[in-house]
């Protein structure tokens, strides 16, 4: 039993639980919902299992890091980040219906570094410029911030569907949570993402500072994940300063991850300094 | 993002400064920096006009050219951007600040009751407890859980008020300062700093270095040398370590050495070396240098006896046992093996008896690579074999030269941006997760029992502040637990 297949094993995991909520959600079962819960749960435990024995695996192999390296790595991070908060969300809100919204999430992460032919999950050595103690709280912070984003992202799509429906006391919507409280928690999950993408901009700047001598350089990595500081920015002053409420906030909130996954993915395709895909393939 | 409670907007003669004081401008500049930025990415940087020509045409090169989108956050327009949200964040901060200031610097703050009275989600509870009791229970809880709280008397009993974190509605206030320190510390380093790159070969020193934007050079005060450089692999092939061992050089002294990594610069009097890149020498003549003599053995078949000679180069030697003479004809850089490199090579001739000269080939690297000279070439015999005896001692001086290239940067306002960092975060944890809560515990007579009726507000997070009001009702609850008797609950929440 190595970390590769531990990590795949919690990929099919994570895809049940998101199929037992969408299940409890579209049928309107308590059952399949509260074995979701419990089936997340093990993805979870697995999902850590799985980051622990890779990181043990690298010592092993005398190349020892934390297992944040490559895009392999930080899809894995990233989904374990996704699948704790959305389990941290369920057991203060009480809802199962956002579990159908944001486990997929956490599958499509898991399913994307386990099956996408372009990204190796071999371990590799670290390059020089990724030798550092920032790499730990560079990434982790910037990928809690995305997750939290991706969470936002969910709950944004719950509230334009259920605004979509004209009776919201149809057979599907009657689970949802209070517009305002979907509302009011994707707010939270913004403020608490921008902190965090805040702290991951900024401690990835002082990285740069000691690896390169400049912390700000508009490579297409930088300048992306300021864009989407801007377009989150942009959202919580409209909301508290312009009284923006519901769909408006809902728009934007997907607009913001949409420059998440750019930042994420789509940059890999532009010239750049960060090794995310380019290492991993 | 001050809070509704503010009379933000006031008003003001002075257009301009409405103009800058409306969140509208900052929503519109922050999307217009965020659209804008786009661009650059998609377009590289700073690259040749050449390389624009050849990707745009000359039609939309002259295009871009004219509106700078080649180095487009140095752009006037996008600095302007910038400076315009600068003073956006400054003029807002001001203008609510006032207000925000008269709040938080009260000496006793005031509640209005009727609010709290009229507050859709309080709860109310009858208590049989005396009222001297329930002000004691009721003081001691909020005296935990606030740094602030009175009591007041009312018509039909008492009403305690309490409060915290009055001071974090300055949080945002923090955070905008932040920007504006970081856009102060960009700026010093733009004004005051440089960016620059030196290549220095392993051994030598220099004082100059280049500027990244125009190649114009800088003088240092001091020398930079370059004692040697490394480079190490993985097996795979990929680099793990660049290192090079730099020393400063005051006034003929070396005053510090260090070992310069990726991630672990050197800095000296506030310039700052960074491990950027390396390269190879180009050969040159002087590497290629031979000692004046060169040790060589030559064995005899016959005899098995060996034989140690010194060689100059252009001399002629004769072999004992009248074995023939040798001389060295020259020295190559590399020499080419059938298709393998064999690097720095002596090459000479022997004339043996039958008076053919024949050429010989010693690597340096390969010192007993004659032994098998007669095996390539027919007309040599293998009547004597030569080799090198000291192939280490040659080696040193002909080894490849690297050079190491540094970025050499200088920024004083890095310091300022750090603090910039610092604030940014502290700000944004207290305009996010912290605020001003007030509750109010008012106690009125009902019967024989008393009526306790739990409200507060907070100006951010008024679900988390709902949700503490109800866990302090309940709490207030538990301590009743003492005198043995059950409350009545009667919550009058309406949703």
């Amino acid at each position: 039993m190595n970390s590769s297949l531990t990590l795949s094993i919690t990929t099919f995991i994570y895809g049940f639980s998101a199929f037992l909520y969408l299940v409890g959600f579209v049928f309107r079962r308590q059952t399949p919902g509260v074995l979701g819960t419990w089936v997340a749960l093990l993805g979870l435990i697995g999902n850590t299992a799985g980051i622990v024995m890779r990181w043990m695996e690298s010592y092993r192999m005398g190349i020892g890091h934390a297992p944040l390296s490559n895009l392999y790595e930080s899809l894995v991070f990233f989904a374990w980040t996704i699948s704790l908060l959305y389990l941290f969300i369920e057991r203060r809100y009480g809802n199962r219906v956002i579990g159908a919204f944001t486990m997929p999430l956490a599958f499509l992460a898991m399913a994307y570094a386990s099956l996408s032919p372009n990204i190796s999950d071999r371990i590799q050595p670290l390059l020089p410029a990724l030798k550092s103690n920032w790499l730990i709280a560079h990434v982790m912070t910037c990928f809690i911030g995305y997750a939290a984003f991706a969470v936002a992202f969910g709950l944004s799509i719950m509230y334009l569907i259920r605004q979509r429906e004209p009776d919201p006391k149809g057979p599907l919507l009657d689970r949802f949570p209070k517009p305002n409280v979907i509302d009011d928690l994707t707010h939270q999950m913004i403020m608490f993402g921008f902190l965090f993408l805040s702290v991951g901009i900024i401690s990835g700047a002082v990285w740069a500072n000691s690896a390169w001598g400049r912390y700000w350089g508009w490579d297409p990595k930088e300048t992306w994940s300021l864009i989407t500081w801007f377009i989150y920015a942009t959202l919580l002053h409209a909301k508290l300063m312009r009284g923006w409420h519901g769909r408006r906030i809902a728009y934007l909130s997907v607009i913001g991850f949409a420059a998440v996954l750019f930042t994420y993915f789509g940059v890999n395709l532009l010239p750049g300094l960060h090794s995310y895909g380019a290492m991993g393939q | 993002m001050a809070t509704k409670e503010i009379p933000g907007d006031s008003p003001n003669p002075n257009a301009l400064w409405s103009f800058f004081a409306s969140v509208k401008l900052t929503v519109t500049l922050l999307m217009t920096l965020a659209a804008t930025s786009i661009i650059g990415t998609l377009i590289p940087q700073n690259e040749s006009p050449e390389n624009y020509r050849r990707a745009f045409g000359e039609f939309y090169y002259r295009l871009f050219e004219i509106l700078d989108i080649f180095d487009m956050y140095h752009s006037w327009w996008f600095q302007l951007l910038l400076v315009l949200l600068t003073v956006n964040i400054i003029v807002c901060s001001l203008n609510r600040l006032s207000a925000t200031l008269k709040i938080v610097f009260v000496k006793h703050p005031r509640f209005n009751l009727a609010r709290y009275r009229g507050d859709k989600h309080k709860i109310s509870r009858t208590d049989p407890r005396a009222a001297q009791e329930l002000s004691h229970v009721i003081e001691s809880l909020v005296a935990k859980k606030f740094n602030y709280h009175r009591r007041d008397t009312t018509a039909d009993g008492f009403v305690f008020f309490a409060e915290k974190w009055r001071w974090t509605r300055l949080g945002v206030y923090i955070v905008h300062a932040s920007v504006v320190v970081l856009l102060i510390g960009g700026l010093l380093g733009s004004l005051f700093g440089f960016e620059g790159f030196v290549n220095i070969a392993e051994g030598e020193m220099t004082r100059t270095v280049l500027l990244r934007k125009s190649g114009q050079p800088i003088q240092l005060n001091f020398g930079i040398r370059c004692e040697d450089f490394d480079v190490s692999f993985y097996p795979s092939g990929l680099p793990k370590e660049y290192r090079s061992r730099l020393s400063i050089v005051e006034n003929g002294q070396t005053v510090l050495q260090k070992d310069v990594l990726v991630n672990h610069p050197l800095r000296y009097k506030g310039i700052n070396f960074f491990q950027s890149s390396y390269g190879e020498m180009p050969p040159e003549r002087s590497t290629t240098a031979l000692p004046e003599e060169i040790a060589l053995s030559f064995t005899s078949k016959e005899t098995g006896m060996v034989y140690n000679k010194k060689v100059r180069i252009g001399e002629k030697i004769s072999i004992p046992e009248g074995l023939g003479e040798f001389d060295i004809k020259e020295f190559k850089d590399s020499y080419d093996f059938r298709g393998k490199e064999l690097g720095p090579t002596i090459i000479g001739t022997l004339t043996q008896k039958n008076g053919v000269p024949v050429e010989v080939v010693l690597p340096l690297k390969f010192p007993g690579f004659d032994r098998m000279g007669p095996m390539f070439n027919p007309q040599r015999n293998d009547a004597v074999l030569i080799s090198i005896d000291e192939p280490g001692s040659l080696p040193d001086q002909l080894a490849k030269r690297f050079y190491t290239g540094l970025q050499v940067t200088r920024d004083p306002g890095v310091w300022v941006v750090y603090t910039g960092f610092v604030l940014m975060i502290i700000g944004c944890f207290i305009t996010f997760f912290m605020s001003h809560q007030r509750l109010c515990i008012e106690v009125a007579r009902s019967g024989r029992q008393r009526l306790v009726t739990v409200s507060g507000n907070a100006n951010k997070n008024k679900l988390g502040m709902r949700r503490k009001v109800e866990t302090i009702a309940d709490e207030l609850l538990e301590t009743e637990g003492h005198t043995g008797q059950t409350a009545q609950k009667t919550t009058k929440d309406d949703q």
